[in-house]
């Protein structure tokens, strides 16, 4: 009897070696850690448990049949995060290179599958050199059984995804499906074809670093939402997010007990304004004002910098926020930034986060670059996920809303909950200058004329009264009270319940 | 007594200025300008008045719009606080053209002491002693090197008008005293109209120490001691204190005499200082008479007693002193630190923006201590380009030197700045600098002691255990709370464990740690214990704790995966992490900043005034490359190396930002 249970301590010994101490020590001679080591340092001390252990690969061509390690390759199961389940797979490097067989995708499918049924988040920990090419086409049907359960899980739990290593060709289809992707610097690459394939076909003669790093891929591609400068740092941060993410779409975001005074004044917001139309500020500050603890979790920093998008909680409760930012590009919205905030307002409804928006926008970018990349397509995937997003939505107009930007960021007409406004918002349909010599085209030859029609349309327009008269603005807050107010806000919305019409899914402008 | 006084200045002093006025039930008028609109002297102010757009030529300095504005709201009389118009003679005389009263002196006195040249001669004659020196005008640079020969290097070059540290520059070579010349020219004509400069010997291992004086218009003259201002960089004060660790009685009572009797020379009535450079045998050589009320007077109250501000207001109003010199006792010690919007980690260099958070310690007066803190700036302002980068002056008295120290230690420790680049740090490091402590600090303090800028501090391990049991101790709360989320599965909740690994400046900690409801015992791997206590909460940005019956006080920011915490002049990534985490943490490999020693970075935001260099120049090292004006410094960048330019990205006119490329190397 002792012997049949030592055996399976043997077993599991071998397992938990992967590719062997010679492979573990390159892995980490790379700057990396291995597969099991990031599964300790992202979930809860001793909370892991594996599934599939042994499960080894059934190929039998070039040779395999010698060589079936167990575990193939990826390490599968669930843990907890402060407490919360989750499930997470850890692709193994040191075993075949974390390449993906038949079994591993069935690993990562079973896990899945759970995860959708049983309702947690799953994390997907890659760092593989792609389809196990021994396998053949067996490799490729794993990949899209994968990706077929990236789809279905979508919505239903967050998916996150952390790119630890390579993940080319193929590969790259599964995180791109998740909600989110982070990469660590240095150490980590995608692309759809590598360096060499560049070169052949295209005659382009680029770095793996240059083609698919971290770098690439948070300030160019905005294909990863973050990056991390190492495996313990990453990890610890994915643990942070954890913290802010509903566990499925069927329930609340988290609230954890809180150490700030909701009714909070800052009064350095009344000056947060500056006296020049034109001279920018950083809406971070406001951000980190009105937030519990001034705690920002800043989604997508480095791409399209003139939108910002996060998490923040109020009274202990995620809130995702959308925040236009003066300091690049005056804030205006043009493809990526619409983009960018679409995809983070449509997760926010997808799992019942409530949306602050808070608005400085003088409107859309002009320019051919903008017209030809289809900035009206682009700008649309936001004025759609506004208007069908049902979850509390609370904004607040710091200063510009002009023209249909105004519209898009979160106005009353898209089902704004509160829409407040500081004594400092001008709601127009653009700023004065343009809107006097349109609507006084006869006076353009006379300086001193226009001069006087801009500030007669400064007077009526530029304040929020005109647009608080028609209830397009709820009330006009002090800048100082801008927590407690949009706290209360929030507060308030907590039993919103509000249903879009049946439909098989939306047609939102792709 | 005046009904209503107007306040020639802005910021620090002329809040300060309007406090003493509050208190003899004056009425206040402040001025402003476009860049002031929003700022605390106006706000405090009974009244304020607009004069006009953000540069000082345009607004503070100009006479007639001062004037207007006297006129417009009736003021009585003008306190004209330091820098700007102070030591004018041009306005005092137009407000007395007008009956309105100068809170300064007459204007004889200041037009004899304002001239550095003149009143060096009238010291003389007074029998005051001073440094040998050209006190003629120079015409050009030749002429100024020629001088320069004559007196023997190392010389000084000082605008005539000057104050402050502008317009002034050392000189160690012919080249230096050319291009200084130069520089000091410019600077001086930007500053204060007048370019006029002369030259003196220039004093090696000098202090800098200063008497006050205040006079009445009836002859009666007293001293209040001195101010030891040797802590200086480039010529600009830093830190200050009253009395000085260096005088003995007898020469504070022959320096106090002489500029007394200095002062009585030129018919002086209000508050004046007389500056002095006292070598390291106690000789004390004349430097100039400051004929206005000085930046560092809150010493000499806080050791006095007297409000200078209220003794420069009744002098002003014709009332006779009241305090005879046998009144005057010095009692404990004061140090003033003024805090700079300067960035110590970039060489000093000004920082200008938006005060998004500046929380002063609180204001404190004892029978043990005093903490005050002369400020002009709150949460949420702008420090403007325009003016003066000094934004508060923060002072404590005790006792004794060593309590007085202790206190500005924990002061600077609790004051919240941020937005802006400033040198609390710097201010940190001084306070615990064993030439400062032992009172043996000379004006080349700074150069000397951190010849290569200043870096931040090394803390001894003994603070760096204390940090790291308080960092354990604040993160365990931090874990303890991130377990209390909601939908955590029952029954299996995670428990936050007892053993820790805090890394901090390359070192790492192990500790365990025993909580119970009043706070931590943190045991070390070595043995060590210590007791930590503390209200602290996540998201409080300032930690007061208690460390084995000790205060510590850090500020506390996010860092990925842990903490950024400032301490006495240390800037530290901390991490706290669990032993198996730490193990896993020293796998990752360290990484090395990118090289940018191949680019010439601006280090500060402001206007290229122009571009030395055009590409395929070679450059020697210590070439002038180019020159940034920010805050009405010329700051002149130069070469760090030999190289070729092979990129300018900017040129004269152009405005940058911080870390803008301005040129690149091959």
């Amino acid at each position: 009897m002792k012997d049949i249970l030592s055996e399976l301590e043997n077993r599991r010994q071998d397992a938990r070696l992967g590719g062997g101490q010679r492979r573990i020590d390159a892995q980490h001679a790379r700057g990396k850690l291995t597969a099991r080591e990031r599964i300790e340092l992202l979930l809860d001390e001793d909370s892991f448990e594996e599934f599939d252990m042994f499960v080894a690969h059934r190929c039998t061509d070039f040779g395999m049949e010698k060589q079936r390690p167990a575990g193939d390759g990826v390490i599968t199961g669930w843990g907890t995060i402060n407490g919360r389940m989750v499930y997470l797979y850890s692709q193994d490097f040191t075993v075949f290179g974390g390449s993906l067989s038949e079994t591993h995708a069935q690993k990562i499918c079973k896990i899945m599958d759970m995860a959708m049924q049983n309702g947690a988040p799953v994390i997907g920990i890659n760092d593989s050199g792609g389809a196990r090419i021994q396998e053949g086409v067996a490799s490729l049907a794993g990949y899209a059984e994968v990706f077929q359960r990236n789809v279905m899980a979508s919505g239903v739990v967050p998916q996150i995804s952390v790119i630890m290593g390579p993940c080319a060709g193929g590969a790259v289809y599964s995180p791109a499906m998740t909600d989110f992707i982070f990469m660590v610097k240095d150490t980590s690459y995608m692309f759809v074809t590598g360096p060499d394939v560049v070169k052949t076909v295209t005659n382009e003669t680029v770095t793996a670093e240059e083609l698919g790093g971290a770098s690439t891929h948070t300030k160019k591609s905005s294909v990863a939402d973050g990056a991390f400068e190492n495996d313990v740092e990453a990890l610890a941060e994915v643990r942070r997010l954890v913290d802010f993410l509903p566990l499925n779409n069927r329930e609340k975001p988290p609230v954890r007990p809180f150490f700030d005074e909701p009714g909070r004044i800052e009064d350095s917001l009344d000056t947060l304004i500056p006296d020049n139309p034109n001279t920018p500020y950083d809406m971070k500050e406001l951000i980190h004002k009105v937030a519990d603890e001034g705690d920002f979790y800043e989604i997508q920093e480095d791409f399209a910098k003139n939108i910002l998008t996060g998490f923040i909680r109020l009274e202990g409760q995620t809130v995702g926020v959308v925040a236009n930012q003066p300091t690049v590009l005056a804030g205006c919205l043009d493809i990526d930034s619409s983009r960018k905030a679409a995809r983070f307002v449509r997760f926010c409804d997808c799992f019942e986060i409530p949306i602050l928006t808070l608005v400085d926008v003088p409107g859309f970018l002009p320019g051919t670059s903008q017209e030809y990349g289809g900035v009206i397509k682009h700008g649309a995937k936001l004025l759609f996920a506004y208007g069908e997003a049902t979850v509390p939505k609370v904004t607040v107009i710091t200063r510009k809303a002009y023209g249909g930007a105004y519209d898009v960021m979160s106005s009353k007409h898209l089902r704004g909950d509160f829409n407040y406004a500081w004594p400092t918002a001008e709601i127009a349909v653009m700023g004065a200058k343009g809107a006097t010599e349109i609507i006084h085209r006869a006076d353009l030859d006379d300086a001193d004329k226009i001069a006087e029609h801009v500030a007669d349309y400064e007077d009526r327009f530029a304040n929020p009264f005109v647009a608080a008269e028609r209830g397009f603005i709820d009330e006009v807050i002090q800048p100082h009270s801008t927590r407690r107010r949009v706290s209360r806000a929030f507060a308030s919305l907590r039993g919103k319940s509000l249903e879009n019409p049946w439909k098989k899914h939306d047609n939102i402008p792709l | 007594m005046f009904n209503k006084i107007l306040i020639a200045n802005r910021g620090e002093i002329a809040c300060r200025v309007i406090k003493s006025a509050r208190k003899m039930g004056i009425q206040t008028v402040a001025i402003y300008s476009d860049a002031d609109r929003q700022a605390l002297h106006v706000q405090m102010a009974d009244e304020a008045v607009h004069i006009g757009p953000p540069p000082a030529n345009q607004s503070y300095i100009v006479i007639d719009k001062v004037m207007d504005a006297i006129r417009k709201t009736g003021a009585q009389a003008v306190h004209p606080g330091y820098g700007f118009l102070s030591e004018n003679a041009k306005f005092a005389e137009a407000l007395a053209a007008e009956g309105v009263a100068f809170v300064g002196p007459p204007v004889g006195a200041i037009e004899k002491m304002g001239d550095k040249i003149t009143s060096k001669k009238i010291a003389k004659e007074a029998g005051v002693s001073t440094v040998p020196g050209h006190m003629g005008l120079i015409a050009d640079a030749d002429e100024a090197v020629k001088i320069s020969k004559e007196i023997g290097y190392p010389v000084m070059l000082k605008a005539s008008a000057g104050g402050g540290g502008k317009g002034m520059r050392i000189a160690w070579n012919d080249e230096e005293a050319r291009e200084g010349f130069q520089s000091s020219k410019n600077e001086a004509a930007n500053s204060f109209g007048d370019d006029r400069i002369f030259i003196e010997k220039f004093i090696t291992q000098p202090r800098h120490i200063e008497i006050q004086v205040l006079c009445d218009s009836h002859g009666n003259g007293i001293y209040l001691g001195e101010r030891e201002c040797s802590i200086q960089r480039r010529q600009q004060k830093v830190v200050e204190e009253a009395p000085s660790p260096f005088l003995d009685e007898a020469t504070r009572k022959a320096m106090g005499e002489q500029a007394v009797a200095l002062a009585q020379a030129v018919d002086y009535a209000s508050a004046g200082t007389v500056e002095f450079i006292v070598d390291g045998d106690k000789n004390f050589y004349f430097l100039e008479m400051n004929t206005r009320l000085q930046v560092e007077h809150p010493v000499t109250e806080l050791i006095t007693g007297v409000d200078l501000v209220e003794q420069m207001i009744r002098v002003a109003n014709g009332e006779k002193l009241t305090i005879a010199q046998a009144d005057v006792k010095l009692n404990g010690w004061s140090i003033e630190n003024r805090l700079y919007a300067e960035d110590p980690y970039r060489g000093f260099l000004p920082s200008i923006g938006r005060l998004t958070r500046y929380r002063p310690p609180f204001e404190v007066v004892e029978e043990s201590h005093v903490v005050r803190n002369d400020t002009g700036v709150y949460e949420g302002g702008e420090i403007s380009m325009y003016y003066d980068p000094m934004i508060a002056k923060l002072c404590t008295w005790a006792p004794t030197r060593g309590e007085a120290i202790e206190h500005m230690r924990n002061a600077l420790d609790g004051f919240e700045v941020e937005g802006i680049g400033h040198n609390l740090p710097f201010l940190s490091a001084v306070m615990d600098h064993p030439i400062f402590i032992a009172g043996e600090m000379t004006t080349a303090f700074i150069e000397e002691q951190y010849p290569d800028g200043f870096e931040g501090v090394e803390l001894p391990a003994e603070a760096l255990q204390r940090i790291a049991a308080a960092c354990a101790a604040m993160h365990r709360v931090a874990e303890i709370r991130r377990t209390r989320v909601s939908g955590r599965m029952d029954n299996h909740e995670r428990r936050v464990g007892v053993e820790w690994v805090v890394s901090l400046q390359g070192e790492d900690y192990a500790m365990t740690i025993d909580a119970d409801h009043d706070g931590s015992t943190i045991v070390f791997a070595d043995g060590t214990e210590k007791r930590v206590t503390s209200s602290w909460t996540p998201g409080d940005q300032l930690a007061d704790l208690d460390v084995d019956g000790e205060k510590l006080v850090l500020k506390v920011g996010k860092i990925p995966g842990g903490f950024r915490i400032r301490s006495r002049g240390a800037d530290m990534k901390v991490h706290v992490r669990t032993p198996r985490q730490a193990e896993l943490a020293k796998l990752m490999p360290e990484k090395v900043a990118p090289d940018t020693s191949k680019l010439l970075l601006c280090p500060m935001p402001g206007l290229i005034v122009n571009v030395a260099v055009q590409v395929g120049d070679e450059v020697q090292e210590g070439q002038a490359l180019c020159t940034v004006e920010a805050m009405k410094m010329e700051n002149i960048l130069k070469a760090e190396k030999k190289g070729t330019v092979s990129k300018v990205n900017a040129s004269a006119g152009d405005s940058l930002a911080v870390d803008d490329v301005i040129m690149e190397f091959e």
